[in-house]
């Protein structure tokens, strides 16, 4: 993917600084963060805010209607409504900093001891975690207070041996990530201490999912307390969110609306805390939706403009036109609402029976002209100008039922990675099943005899194995075969290849290119060969465009191109890719992918 | 996949083992007298003493947890302390309700929570921000709370729905379905929202792999992209979250219990947890963690199931 792109894929928040930068550039987290300190000021300050005792019952009081002389009421024992929803606030987050506290002091140093020495602690605490994990945290819970007794603190104090796994698994997985980076490496040679490594460079990483997954326990903390509370097998004694709910429990048929407070209280501390949560979350991963759509009259953001050397200079005889892209172009969406252009005005024209090399570096538009004529740019992206005429039917413009009808029937696809273009799922038959029991409606008996044929003609030894077979259980030269029998399963007109043989060993190389060569042969298919490598376009290829910076810059028939390079560009492609050495040498041409 | 499931179910075996041991153990070594508990404040030294000798609680640490755990093993958890009554007859009568609630209560999540979460990652728009909103908003309301709200709403005020009570599902299937909804209501809003969030994640994860650009390319129709092959692929970290949420609904399903005044085992765990009733909190907490076990193997069955590669590992 080009450096454009992946800047517009970029978000704002991505970009490094401190966590509490983090916190105070994104208005939603910032929001939620003073919401919940003014909950917490409220219970701090509670003597300040209410002149009533939350203790104190008044039978004249009793279920005192709000907006008297108690502003909120009173309750079944003529309680200030408002006092004890201040008062009651202090026992239900001190229990939440309690349990948090607890799950943080024993998840975070084992969580680092594990992920960073490993070996049998790390088994041992691992198997401790999952244990943790599985067991029904209310229940222990309830059999800790009947050991104990219902003293809430102490009690929050287990639940936050029982919140400590979450802690432990996400240090020791960010530990894991990082300890096998160089600068780590780097450190410890140069003498500094594991303890300096660890505080230094690993906590730093882990910081910011631990403030995320933190505020998500307190909530979680929060709840329970109330839920224990309200079960009646909290501390009585102590005035708490939770009491009050089961207070208004009892006179639900009599004061109803006495549910209202103690159940907003507790919904916007665990909601703020929720909010702060997944909005830093989104701050740190960049998860943010991305506007999908360009917006109308922003700004384009386009290549640096090149010489390109004339296509009618180099015009080739033509034997039917199968694909004729025109000024084509493509765009992705900036979360600003411009437009990075990443392909700008490619021309690209492919006869019936042609082998046409793409050829280019990283990032030049190849790839993204390849995807835009299947019609399968990814999320941001899209056609913003010029025509793809498939057999004289313009694409861009069609409707998706006509675009659904042509792929994978007339046009075929080879991707470049073979193992991740395969459904780890389903069995490789079925992948090679499916489309054709589609496109050429074939009995699935029928499907499956073509599939097994197809399967021997790309040269796998033994089809029916390799049928029943799952992607994981192939070599990546044999998942690459299977790629090239789906993509030709139903005789396509046009197969474009994504750099068919990148991802493979050299030997696997040379096989696949005999294979496509006398596949395209035998079906006279129109090729559009996307690649990096001119070994690859010698061998194959009836023409070449030459791509840079999402423009064709250069476009002939082999020998023009090979004998006689015009753009700069295309001179400098083949001095470094051949340097020097016959044209018949590529297939073990050493790789450059740049 | 078959040493992968032994494996599984003899770690399962050990969790059930350790709970119950460690429970034993702290519950055991509390201190306080369980028979001066029982008798009251008012009886004399030697009825305390008597009880304690019938409790078998004169016995030394081990042979009590030996007998225990003895009987245990063939299913006999002994008898509550306060009722006499056996434990494995209570929760036998009990455990049904419970199970009732919190069976219905995942499936309905398992199912709104994939629509809902399937539907945010390929439509985005709208439905995708609500779904991310009410993320936020069912984690944060308690659903024991959500059950009050529901209960004064339905019930008190429209009367459209019974308020409590609970009708076994051999008595009357719809009068039993009837008696779940607003419990199951309760219970679901909060794990719908979280495990909606996790499908909606996950699928849009697989959504980006590119397997799916490939199998786009070969014009397999939408449908069969999205729900079979999308789907099956975001199922393995669905059900993971599925087999968590069933580990939080047991215990959400002891709260919503008192609200609907239901006849499950959260009375029973109340009960026994103020009192200090050790063999019925024993045999609760091993009930409880063999489910959780039962459970997850399922979710592990399901897995190797649905993911291929899971089999091997």
């Amino acid at each position: 993917m080009s450096e454009s792109v992946i800047q517009a894929q970029a978000t704002p928040g991505t970009a490094r600084g401190g966590l509490l930068r983090r916190v105070l550039g994104d208005k939603m987290a910032l929001g939620a963060l003073i919401v919940f300190g003014l909950i917490v000021l409220a219970s701090i300050f509670a003597p300040l805010l209410t002149p009533w005792d939350p203790a104190r019952a008044e039978l004249s009081e009793v279920l005192a209607p709000p907006f008297g002389e108690h502003i909120l009421g009173a309750d079944s024992s003529g309680r200030d409504v408002l006092a004890r929803l201040l008062y009651g606030g202090r026992s239900t987050l001190l229990g939440a900093v309690i349990a948090l506290a607890v799950a943080l002091a024993i998840g975070i140093p084992t969580g680092l001891i594990a992920g960073y020495y490993q070996k049998w602690f790390d088994s041992i605490a691992s198997w401790a975690a999952n244990l943790i994990m599985s067991m029904p945290g209310l229940i222990v819970v309830l059999a800790v207070i009947s050991i104990i007794g219902p003293r809430m603190y102490a009690v929050m104090a287990v639940f936050g041996v029982l919140l400590s796994p979450g802690v432990f698994r996400l240090t020791r997985s960010g530990v894991l990530s990082v300890r096998k980076e160089l600068y780590i490496d780097a450190a410890k040679v140069s003498g500094v201490s594991d303890l300096s490594v660890i505080t230094r460079h690993v906590l730093g990483v882990v910081k910011a999912p631990l403030v995320i997954q933190g505020s998500m326990m307190a909530g979680i903390a929060v709840v329970l307390q109330a839920g224990l509370e309200f079960l009646g097998v909290g501390d009585s004694s102590t005035t708490s969110w939770g009491q009050m709910l089961n207070d208004a429990f009892l006179n639900i048929y009599v004061a109803p609306t006495m549910l209202i407070w103690p159940g907003l209280m507790i919904g916007i501390t665990v909601g703020s805390l929720a909010l702060f949560g997944t909005a830093l979350r989104d701050a740190v991963q960049g998860t943010q939706s991305v506007p999908k759509r360009r917006r109308a009259g922003g700004v384009e953001h386009v290549p640096a403009s090149i010489e390109v050397v004339e296509p009618a200079l180099r015009d080739v005889d033509r034997r039917g036109t199968l694909l004729d892209v025109r000024g084509l172009r493509v765009g992705y969406a900036r979360p600003d609402g411009d437009t990075t252009v990443v392909v700008d005005g490619v021309d690209l024209h492919i006869d019936r029976g042609e082998v046409h090399g793409v050829v280019g570096e990283s990032g030049s538009g190849k790839s993204q002209t390849a995807f835009s004529i299947l019609g399968l740019l990814p999320a941001g992206g899209q056609v913003i100008g010029g025509e793809i005429r498939f057999d004289g039917v313009e694409l861009t413009s069609s409707a998706a039922t006509v675009r659904d009808a042509i792929r994978g029937q007339r046009i075929g696809y080879i991707p470049q990675e073979p193992m991740s273009n395969l459904d780890p799922t389903f069995t490789l038959g079925f992948q090679l099943v499916e489309p054709m029991r589609r496109h050429l409606r074939l009995s699935k008996a029928a499907a499956k005899t073509r599939a097994l044929d197809l399967l021997d003609r790309v040269g796998i030894t033994d089809p029916k194995r390799t049928f029943d077979a799952y992607p994981h259980e192939v070599s990546g030269g044999m998942a690459q075969r299977v790629l090239i029998a789906g993509a030709v399963s139903c005789d396509p007109e046009l197969l474009i290849a994504d750099e068919p043989t990148t991802a493979l060993d050299v030997t696997v190389q040379a096989e696949v290119l005999d294979l496509l060569r006398s596949l395209q042969s035998e079906r006279s298919m129109g090729v559009m060969l996307v690649t990096h490598n001119f070994g690859v376009v010698a061998d194959l290829c009836d023409r070449v465009s030459v791509m840079q910076h999402g423009r064709v810059v250069e476009h002939g028939t082999v020998t023009q191109i090979f004998d006689a390079p015009l753009h700069p560009y295309t001179q400098m492609l083949l001095e470094s890719t051949l340097e020097g050495g016959p044209a018949r040498t590529p297939l073990t041409a050493k790789e450059s992918r740049s | 996949m078959i040493s992968f499931l032994l494996r599984r179910l003899a770690s399962g075996v050990v969790l059930v083992f350790a709970v119950a041991t460690i429970t034993f153990l702290l519950m055991s070594l509390s201190g306080g007298s369980p028979a001066r508990n029982i008798l009251g404040e008012g009886a004399t030294e030697q009825q305390v003493a008597a009880k304690a000798a019938e409790l078998g609680l004169d016995l030394p640490l081990w042979e009590r947890y030996w007998n225990w755990l003895s009987g245990a093993v063939t299913g006999d958890f002994g008898s509550s302390w306060f009722t006499n009554e056996p434990v494995m007859t209570s929760l036998a009568n009990k455990f049904p309700v419970t199970l009732s609630i919190v069976t219905v209560a995942i499936l309905v999540t398992a199912i709104l929570a994939t629509v809902l979460g399937i539907t945010a990652a390929v439509k985005r728009g709208w439905i995708d921000r609500f779904v991310q909103v009410f993320a936020v908003i069912g984690f944060a309301l308690p659903n024991f709370w959500v059950a009050l709200v529901l209960v004064t709403i339905f019930a008190v005020n429209l009367r459209l729905l019974p308020a409590t009570g609970f009708t076994p599902i051999a008595t009357d299937p719809s009068k039993w379905a009837l008696g779940l909804v607003l419990p199951v209501a309760a219970l679901v809003i909060g794990t719908i929202a979280s495990t909606a969030q996790q499908v909606r994640g996950a699928t849009i994860d697989i959504l980006e792999r590119d397997f799916v650009r490939t199998l786009r390319a070969r014009g397999i129709a939408k449908s069969s992209l999205l729900f079979r092959h999308v789907l099956r692929n975001a199922a393995t970290p669905a059900l993971t979250v599925l087999s968590l949420q069933f580990v939080g609904l047991l215990g959400g399903a002891i709260i919503i219990e008192k609200v609907f005044a239901l006849p499950g085992i959260g009375s029973l765990a109340v009960a026994a947890t103020t009192q200090g009733d050790l063999p019925q909190i024993l045999g609760l907490v091993v009930v409880m963690v063999v489910l959780v076990v039962i459970v997850n193997l399922l979710i592990d069955l399901a897995t190797g199931w649905l993911n291929p590669k899971a089999r091997v590992s």
